[in-house]
């Protein structure tokens, strides 16, 4: 009886804990607002590419993000084609093996406005142009998020990757990107599965408990043959167990 | 219902392999070395003539006894860890030793004859400035103990408490120090800062104010009592002030005015810069302080002086004199002092070193012997035979302590033990004329880093390997050659077989094998490795790993005392003649700035290789796989600028750095700013950014980064499924795990962050959230998984996880892998586990070849490490058992992880606080060194998959031999028979 008291005051506490965190949501107002408005303007932000001869980053606008914050963010991308001198471009510095880089400037999607979304500094990432050459501008870029909604990173990959020094047809090949774009948030890792394993426990238990064949002692089922053994040995009348059994072989 | 779970458990934990160490393998693979630290204050058990301990309480918290004739631990207490275990003074009488801990939060009291605990008493809150046994009618049975704000006393047999008394006056007067000579008085000296002194006198019996001094004694120029103040002679308060440069003297019983004596009336001369510091001695607490006392000078000059009648008389004048200790046994005080030998050639080094590198010139000094000589302390003359020469070793520190233990000869005489403890944390203990009696490395108690390198081959085997290094000149030469170091290898043959047979007539208790730095050699199997063990202090260690014997030291000077190290090896052993080669980066946290220390692992000697001055702050450093033409690797340090420069930059180095450069990537992580960002080498050694990874530090901190080991290897490349397809792993070398907690710190929003992010290319992999938990956080990575252990907030309990990744049913190319070129997010398993108990560090066990299974290797807070298979943090156990997963070998999932006591892989040899495991491979793909270390050391073999490449010590050969034989004649007669038979059919 002891213990009740003590349990008492862990729920009131935990009660009292999940009152508070209900207080700060509502405080904050910014949940109900926010899914309101966001769900119908979305935001865009530039996505930027960069591709030289020597290497030395000068970013382009290549199209615009349109993100979509709320509970599950969404993202889409309009961009425009290649243009001539780009496409050679590409094709030079894919010769020399240089990269080819994207960046997106930092934002934060669950802001309300679009001062506050907006953040210092770009995320960048690249892919090695050859191969954005050979697989006909086809690429896959997610954008991460972190768990409150900040973007934390962007990640370009190439369909197929490698670069295996194929002659590209340029013209029709390297006009327009064919991009594949996701948004990833953080996946909730899972904790220890103890429910199920309860429930699996009491299952068996009770499959146990079903059977009584299973419920007998091990003298129950096995008389006979211990039966059987001690006559055995009372006929044969070996008083001595046999010797080298007691050496444990390992 | 409990009980079955109970009894699931234990059929699924009889799956798993059994292993333990029997009775008789105890002690015979593995070692452990017990530490206490640097020792803060020290005692000689006086209170027997021929008692064999000294106590000492250390900065690591720690208060222990050691033998005086060995050097071993009597018995050890290790407190917690931080300021709340610290220990802020240790004052002895008779057989009790009483500890003030945790900035006056306890009072303790240890009988020291055994270890065990008298008493202790909780004091009231107040932080600690002093204490001091009070003696009365020459019977010492209190304690005081000065807090801030007020002072107790305590009886010493029972801490129960006599009286406590509020200080007056506290918001101005800073108390600072208690005194008692044994006339049931306790005085209580403060000071107000730069103004005057405060004296308040306790009555002993009942803490009644008897006299309360305050504004009458002027002392501006005081601010600290202890740092400037002793008590001599008959209760003479006497102070030295630097700035003056002059005594200040006040009689406590009659505290009138303080009396002024320049030290230029007694003709003595401070140093310049230096604040002189007073030493007196009281032998018995119940009596008064000696009026003999010492006044430092300078670094290396003392002054005996005799308080007498009120006047000061310089008595002896000590220069030059590195340390000075009084010393008392029976009625007989003596002054001892130790002084550098005056040796012609090592003086003559100073002089050398001195006008050309200031910074050797502490380390030319070490080369000089110190000797030690005993004063009496009355008189200040010399006693007879009482030398006592300190060789100190070359590679060690400065002295800087030195305590004495005095005792009676038999002829009335005064005979001593020195203990000397020096900058280096070691303690000698010294006997008369200079035997060495034993040696303590307490800098390896704070272990920062270490590696185990491979011992060199021996002479023989050296120079057959060289034979084969050598470029051919010639048929008849090479036959030459060959038949030479066959015959070499002969007469080492026969030298061994003469040995054994030799050693083996003698009883093997008188066989020594004792491992020197000479005949050190790799064993068949490679089990044996040179530890080279980093300290915090900035001690190097090579340690044998068989035994656990230091076979070299070396003291590097000048490192700052928050510097950060970094270990590696640039060369191994394998490259004969070419001597292996580690380096050191020692970084200054604050300031970035690096140094290099290059040497040889093997010996402990510095290299003659010049590392390169590295005037910028670094950082990061990396380790190529690269080498010069002398075999070394290339070590890669990027700088501030973002420049990078090569160690070794040979033109050879830079011409291949240069072809390598589009290919190699590193990444910088800046945890304040959240910041990930990857680089390429541009081929003129300049770096360019290209990628960038930000993760707010508002709303998240990265606490850790955990890439790959170097030398792991992975020998199968999938894992077969149940029905006989293969599930290939995810096995990308760069691929790293970041941690990160997050800044709010509630329990109900705190979670922490894993993402696996490519290094070359920034590509965010899996980025998981553990919600409800907290730090610390433990990863291990390795292979294709990464397991983190942490606390849950919800449930309040440890939990372990693990993600395993995996490429699916088919290789994307299976022949080379490249960043650059892996287009599929692979599969990403997780599970997580409830761990019964907290933990201090993990990490994994490695095998040469990486067949045999893995376990992870816990440090428990206990002392414990528990090896745990791999197998039960597998994030395919399934929920429910399916034939596939039986054919498996899948434990079916269980939500608990157990600890059972035969996973514990030092028995009953507790490691205390375990800070580290090192693990590393050896010769026998079954068998992995791991050396733990903390306060303690320990190393041991473990073997994951038990020992499946060594036949067992009780292997029957006489029985498969004979069957053999038998075998093979019975083979023999059979044919013979045989043979026979047919020749007769033949005939017929």
């Amino acid at each position: 009886m002891a213990r009740l008291p003590t349990f008492n005051v862990a729920v009131v506490s935990t009660v009292l804990f999940i009152a508070c965190t209900d207080f700060v949501c509502c405080n904050n107002g910014r949940r109900v607002g926010d899914n309101l408005e966001t769900e119908f303007s979305g935001f865009s932000v530039p996505l930027e590419h960069s591709f030289e001869v020597d290497d030395v980053a000068k970013f382009r606008v290549r199209g615009a993000l349109v993100l979509k914050a709320g509970r599950e963010p969404s993202v889409s991308l309009s961009q425009n084609q290649l243009s001539e001198d780009d496409r050679t471009k590409l094709k030079e510095v894919a010769a020399v093996d240089g990269l080819y880089r994207i960046r997106v400037p930092r934002v934060f999607l669950q802001a309300d406005r679009q001062t506050e979304r907006q953040m210092e500094g770009y995320l960048t990432a690249f892919v090695r142009a050859c191969a954005m050459v050979e697989s006909h501008l086809s690429d896959v870029i997610s954008l991460h998020t972190d768990v409150s909604g900040y973007l934390i990173g962007v990640s370009i990959v190439t369909l197929p990757g490698a670069c295996r020094g194929t002659e590209v047809e340029d013209e029709v090949d390297l006009e327009v990107f064919n991009t594949t774009l996701s948004i990833m948030a953080p996946v909730n890792a899972p904790g220890p599965e103890t429910a199920l394993f309860l429930e699996r426990m009491e299952q068996e238990s009770e499959k146990k408990g079903k059977n009584p064949q299973e419920q007998k002692s091990f003298f129950a089922k096995y008389w006979y043959l211990i039966l059987g053994g001690a006559i055995f040995l009372m006929v044969s009348n070996s008083a001595q167990p046999p010797a080298g059994g007691g050496r444990e072989q390992s | 219902m409990a009980k079955l779970i109970l009894l699931w458990l234990k059929c699924v934990v009889l799956w798993a392999i059994v292993e333990a160490v029997f009775e008789d393998q105890v002690g015979k693979f593995d070692w452990r070395q017990q530490y206490v630290g640097k020792v803060r204050f020290s005692h000689f058990d006086t209170h027997v003539q021929s008692s064999k301990k000294v106590l000492v309480a250390t900065e690591r918290n720690v208060f222990a006894a050691l033998n005086t004739r060995t050097g071993e631990l009597f018995w050890r207490h290790v407190d917690k860890t931080g300021s709340e275990g610290n220990i802020d003074a240790l004052l002895q009488h008779g057989q009790d030793a009483v500890l003030v801990v945790g900035n006056g939060r306890l009072l303790r009291s240890w009988e020291i004859n055994v270890g065990g605990l008298n008493w202790e008493v909780v004091l009231d809150s107040g932080s600690f400035q002093s204490a001091c046994l009070v003696g009365q009618q020459d019977m010492v049975k209190h304690v005081a103990v000065l807090k801030k704000t007020a002072i107790s006393v305590h009886y010493l047999s029972n801490g129960h408490q006599k009286w406590i008394e509020n200080l007056p006056e506290t918001e101005t007067v800073d108390y600072q120090a208690v005194y008692s000579d044994g006339n049931g008085e306790v005085y209580v000296l403060g000071v107000v800062p730069h103004s005057h002194i405060a004296i308040v006198v306790y009555s002993m019996e009942d803490g009644e104010i008897i006299k309360q001094v305050n504004m009458s004694v002027e002392a501006p120029w005081l601010y600290n009592i202890q740092a400037s103040c002793v008590v001599v002679g008959q209760g003479m308060l006497t102070c030295v002030d630097s700035a003056g440069v002059s005594f200040y003297m006040l009689d406590l019983h009659l505290q009138l005015q303080m009396t002024q004596v320049p030290l230029q009336s007694l003709a003595l001369e401070v140093d310049p810069g230096f604040h002189p510091v007073l030493l007196s001695h009281q032998p018995n607490p119940a009596r008064q302080p000696l009026s003999e006392f010492f006044l430092q000078l300078g670094p290396d000059h003392y002054q005996l002086l005799q308080l007498n009648n009120g006047q000061i008389a310089a008595m002896r004048d000590f220069k030059p004199a590195l340390l000075v200790s009084f010393a008392t046994t029976g009625e007989k005080t003596v002054a001892a002092v130790m002084s550098p030998k005056n040796k012609t050639v090592s003086k003559c080094e100073i002089e050398r070193s001195l006008p050309s590198r200031p910074v050797f010139s502490s380390r030319a000094f070490l080369h000089i012997a110190c000797s030690v000589n005993l004063f009496s302390a009355e008189t200040g003359r010399r006693l007879l035979d009482t030398t006592l020469i300190v060789n100190m070793d070359p590679n060690g520190g400065k002295p800087e302590k030195l305590y004495v233990q005095a005792f009676l000869k038999k002829d009335d005489s005064v005979g001593y033990r020195a203990m000397v403890q020096t900058e280096d944390h070691t303690l000698t203990f010294i006997q008369q004329p200079g035997r060495v009696m034993w040696t303590r490395e307490e800098a390896l108690s704070d272990v920062v880093t270490m590696e185990m390198v491979d011992l060199p081959l021996t002479g023989t085997q050296a120079e057959l390997e060289g034979e084969f290094g050598k470029k051919a000149d010639g048929l008849m030469s090479m036959v030459m050659k060959r038949l030479s170091s066959q015959l070499i290898l002969l007469q080492a043959w026969i030298g061994h077989l003469w040995k054994l047979f030799y050693d083996a007539r003698k009883p093997r208790s008188q066989v020594k094998n004792d491992v020197t730095i000479e005949n050190l050699s790799r064993d068949e199997f490679n089990l044996q490795k040179m530890m080279v063990m980093v300290t915090a202090s900035g001690k190097l260690f090579g340690i044998d790993s068989k035994t656990g014997g230091i076979l070299w030291r070396h003291y590097l000077h000048n490192v700052p005392p928050n510097a950060a190290f970094k270990l590696m090896v640039q060369r191994t052993t394998a490259h004969f003649p070419h001597p292996p080669q580690c380096t050191l980066l020692i970084k200054d946290k604050d300031t970035g700035l690096g140094t290099l220390h290059v040497f040889n692992p093997i010996f402990g000697k510095k290299s003659h290789v010049t590392p390169p001055a590295l005037p910028q702050p670094i950082l990061q450093s990396l380790m190529l796989p690269l080498m010069d033409q002398d075999y070394a690797k290339v070590l890669l340090l990027v700088d501030d600028q973002y420049k990078v420069s090569a160690f070794p930059s040979t033109k050879n180095v830079l011409q291949q750095l240069q072809e390598m450069a589009a290919s190699i990537f590193f990444y910088l992580v800046d945890s304040s700013q959240g910041r990930l960002s990857g680089y390429r080498l541009r081929t003129d050694l300049s770096t360019e950014q290209i990628w960038e990874v930000i993760i707010p530090p508002e709303v998240q901190k990265i606490v850790s980064v955990k890439g790959k080991r170097p030398n792991e290897h992975v020998h199968s490349q999938g894992r077969v499924m149940g029905d006989r397809s293969v599930l290939y792993k995810y096995l990308n070398p760069n691929l790293l795990a970041v941690v990160t907690e997050s800044t709010d710190l509630h329990q109900e929003r705190s979670f922490i962050g894993i993402l696996l992010i490519d290094g070359v290319t920034g590509r965010i992999i899996h980025e998981a959230i553990q919600r409800k938990a907290r730090g610390p956080v433990h990863v291990v990575h390795s292979e294709n998984w990464v397991v983190y252990e942490y606390w849950s907030t919800k449930s309040r309990r440890n939990e372990f996880s693990v993600i395993e990744l995996y490429e699916g049913m088919e290789l994307y190319n299976s022949t080379v892998f490249s960043s650059l070129d892996r287009p599929h997010a692979p599969q990403v398993l997780q599970q997580s586990y409830i761990f019964p108990s907290s933990i201090s560090t993990m990490e994994a066990t490695l095998t040469e070849k990486g067949i045999t299974s893995r376990h992870l290797l816990i440090g428990l807070p206990s002392g414990g490490i528990l090896s745990l298979p791999k197998m039960f943090l597998d994030p395919r156990r399934p929920e429910i058992v399916s034939e596939q997963s039986r054919e498996e070998n899948l434990i079916p999932y269980a939500p608990e992880l157990l600890i059972r006591t035969e996973w514990f892989i030092n028995y009953n040899q507790t490691v205390s606080r375990v800070r580290g495991i090192y693990t590393a491979p050896s010769g026998l793909e079954s068998t992995c060194l791991v050396v733990a270390y903390g306060l303690d050391i320990y190393q041991t073999r473990v073997y994951p998959s038990k020992q499946f490449d060594v036949l067992k010590d009780d292997y029957d050969y006489m029985l498969i031999s004979s069957v053999l034989f038998a075998l093979f004649f019975a083979t023999m007669i059979s044919k013979r028979l045989a043979e026979v038979k047919l020749l007769n059919r033949a005939w017929r």
